[in-house]
């Protein structure tokens, strides 16, 4: 793993800066709280965490896309720095329109509900270059099959043709980053956007998100699931649990040095691309749902290091180190547990 | 060795071509596909994006027709169903399918509690014992039924509805699953907790089980076989282990080299297996060898398309490839990775 330092980009723009960040959803149960998070121009931050933990929700409230019965209740998310600083949270449509698919592109779970059925995939393509990117019609469908060559799709004038439901998952996938990153934004939230692709075509996409890094200092905030992934990719981590980040810093010391509990039970149950282990563990019991009010830690009830402290009172985050914090009470008494020096051993091992 | 539960021989699917039939290399989603399921086993399917695996599972329920070839399920030719022999067939929900996009295929307007009802109300179980079952279900997969009993699909987080997809699956208690990407959303523990009863769900009752799966490792850690499909084909198959480690195609080779993982030192890497830098790719013709185009081993033979064969020196793997046996030891010669444990050059 060759990352670089946790203040690599410390003297970049600021691209996003999420503070302290409430969300409600249904009738006013809490989903996240207090999250607050920042990238810089040309960084990746990786997103992970527990099923239902928020991740979504979160990436839904920075596009301003949150379902129907979701609300910010609180925080701010601020998009760029100086003459480009726009504020999210007050963003009326005509802002969203300048910044939503121009200056932030996305990438969702569920590829296909957010493609029109009825239109082509070329077509819908063609549309978003043409509105967002100004371009006219002929150069928009150069440029259009030319985005399908880049993310990998074979016979790109073939599937310019074809409908959402004709393509499979995989193809509509990269249908979906073709759109994000046709009008070159300063963002790009990929919310698992490479679970349906293969891995040869998913190192393709990664090491295409990597070129516009380079060339056009794209940050990303990326979400998944896939910890070899995470650690291929971003230069830092965000854990997420219960509605809360529990543990941040450059991606490599959390995964070899993982603080929070619940980061260690994490990668403790992960196999990391092992395929001669054939073990299944899993971190027992079930994670507070959306709402559920907890005086103290949220992972407490699982946690094997829970005490009276944990539950009593809120927790709050510590910063442990340069760019690194947790949040947890117990952080210094707990020794580095064995399956944490597992996980340790396993990822010195490409270094 | 018993008769297997699932057989499928030299299946065939093409759908109708796009209007003004541009694309789509020649039309054909699966071609000429033969592979058994047998009661107990967990079968894992991998494979190139649009290689045909959802097509394959679709077919296997009755969604496509067939083109050429034969399914059947337990002795039954379910290819050649039809009306209320079809209809019969699918109501008793012995084979389930979980869709691989559950936002898609979840109706959005029921909620969680009737979705999961749903197969047992149209399989006729009593509705005093649906309750008691579709709880069971939901706690299954790691959820609580009580939080989530009232939500609709859209109130779900991605895994969530991942899970809720497959607890409407077996919750009739099938004799065949067929799971497409039923783990791609979650993190690893739930995903362990889904593979895991899986695995317990076919030691238990016998269940077969076909999960089609990008994630490499998360099959490791279940399947009992693999079957690897690239461009309409299966190319590759065997037992889980020995495929990963010694892959025998090319591109199960790509494949394993490219997964992300903490490497292996003995590991293959892309570059062994893509083409040369700057060489020009091998032009075939319609009877090529379907990886041709990207295929470094390329030679006279491939511009035939190999058939699916026993792969020499083993007792259950087969490949579809020309130099199955000879292209592992060519990547020792040409590379400095330490290629050792390939299968040797058998004959
Ligand atoms: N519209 C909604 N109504 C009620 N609850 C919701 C709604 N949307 C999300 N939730 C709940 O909010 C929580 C956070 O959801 P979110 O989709 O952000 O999770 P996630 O971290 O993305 O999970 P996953 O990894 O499974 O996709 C979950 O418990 C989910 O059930
Ligand atoms: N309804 C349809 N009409 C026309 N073509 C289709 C239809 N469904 C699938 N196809 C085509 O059939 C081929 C195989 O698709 P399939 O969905 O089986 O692939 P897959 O292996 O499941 O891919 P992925 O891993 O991306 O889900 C693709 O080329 C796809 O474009
Ligand atoms: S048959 Fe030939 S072209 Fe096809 S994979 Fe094998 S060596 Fe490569
Ligand atoms: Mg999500
Ligand atoms: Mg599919």
């Amino acid at each position: 793993m060759s990352q670089p330092e946790h203040d690599a980009y410390a003297a970049s723009p600021r691209t996003l800066e999420v503070e302290d960040l409430h969300v409600s959803v249904g009738d006013h149960l809490v989903a996240v709280s207090g999250v607050s998070f920042q990238l810089r121009r040309g960084e990746a931050v990786g997103l992970v965490g527990e099923s239902g933990s928020g991740k979504t929700l979160t990436c839904r409230a920075v596009l301003g896309l949150l379902p129907e019965t979701g609300e910010v209740d609180r925080g701010s998310i601020v998009l760029g720095e100086s003459d480009d600083r726009v504020d999210l949270i007050a963003a009326g449509r005509t802002v969203w329109d300048r910044v939503r698919g121009s200056r932030i592109g996305a990438v969702f779970q569920d590829p296909g509900s957010y493609l029109n059925p009825g239109i082509t995939v070329g077509r819908q393509l063609v549309e978003q270059l043409r509105v967002r990117g100004g371009l006219g019609r002929t150069e928009a469908r150069e440029r259009a099959v030319g985005l399908f060559t880049e993310v990998g799709l074979h016979d790109p004038a073939g599937v310019f043709q074809l409908y959402p439901h004709q393509l499979s998952g995989g193809m509509l996938q990269r249908v979906l980053i073709a759109i994000a990153i046709s009008c070159e934004p300063e963002l790009l939230i990929a919310d698992e956007a490479t679970t349906a692709l293969d891995v040869v075509i998913q190192a393709e996409i990664l090491e295409l998100v990597a070129r516009l890094r380079r060339d056009h200092e794209l940050s990303l905030l990326l979400v998944t699931h896939d910890l070899a992934v995470v650690a291929e990719t971003c230069d830092r981590i965000l854990v997420m649990y219960g509605g809360e980040i529990v543990e941040s810093g450059p991606t490599e010391q959390v995964l070899t040095d993982p603080r929070h509990p619940y980061t260690r039970a994490l990668l403790a149950v992960a196999t990391i691309g092992d395929w001669t282990r054939r073990t299944l563990d899993v971190i027992p019991g079930q994670p507070p749902s959306a709402g559920e009010e907890m005086p103290g830690c949220r992972f407490a009830p699982r946690c094997r290091y829970a005490t009276q402290a944990c539950v009593s009172a809120p927790v709050v985050t510590t910063e442990i180190g340069p760019g690194r914090s947790a949040r947890c009470v117990r952080l210094d008494e707990l020794d580095t547990e064995p399956g944490a020096v597992l996980v340790q051993d396993r990822i010195e091992a490409t270094a | 060795m018993s008769t297997p539960l699932l057989r499928i021989t030299d299946l065939s699917v093409s759908y109708a071509l796009p209007r003004r039939g541009t694309g789509l290399g020649t039309g054909a989603a699966l071609r000429e596909v033969s592979l058994d399921v047998r009661a107990g086993e967990i079968l894992g399917i991998v494979g190139e994006t649009g290689s045909g695996k959802t097509t394959l599972a679709r077919a296997t329920v009755g969604l496509v027709t067939p083109a050429t070839g034969t399914i059947t399920f337990d002795g039954v030719d379910i290819g050649g169903l039809q009306g209320s022999a079809l209809r019969g067939f699918r109501r008793r929900g012995q084979v389930q399918l979980v869709f691989q996009d559950p936002l898609r295929s979840l109706d959005p307007d029921l909620t969680v509690g009737q979705l999961v009802s749903e197969p047992l109300a149209i399989a006729g179980v009593p509705r005093s014992e649906q309750r008691v079952r579709v709880e069971e279900a939901i706690g299954l997969v790691g959820l609580d039924p009580s939080t989530i009993h009232d939500r609709l699909p859209r109130q779900l987080s991605g895994g969530q509805r991942q899970r809720i997809a497959l607890a409407r699956a077996i919750v009739t208690r099938p004799q065949l699953l067929f799971c497409d990407e039923p783990v791609s959303a979650l993190d690893v523990s739930n995903r362990n907790l889904v593979l895991s009863l899986l695995d317990r769900l076919r030691r238990e009752l016998g269940l077969a089980v076909v999960i089609i799966a990008h994630d490499l490792s998360s099959l490791a850690g279940v399947a009992d076989r693999i079957a690897v499909f690239y461009r309409s084909r299966l190319v590759e198959s065997g037992p889980v282990e020995e495929v990963l480690t010694r892959p025998a195609h090319p591109y199960t080779g790509l494949l394993t080299a490219s997964a992300p993982s903490v490497a292996h030192e003995d590991r293959l890497r892309p570059a062994d297996l893509r083409l040369e830098q700057g060489a020009e790719p091998p032009k075939g013709g319609p009877d090529s060898c379907v990886f041709l185009a990207r295929c470094r081993f390329a030679h006279e033979a491939c511009h035939q398309q190999p058939l699916t064969t026993p792969l020499p020196g083993t007792a259950d793997r087969t490949a579809a490839c020309h130099a199955a046996t000879t292209w592992p030891s060519q990547i020792a010669t040409t590379s400095t990775s330490t290629a050792a444990d390939q299968p040797a050059a058998a004959g």
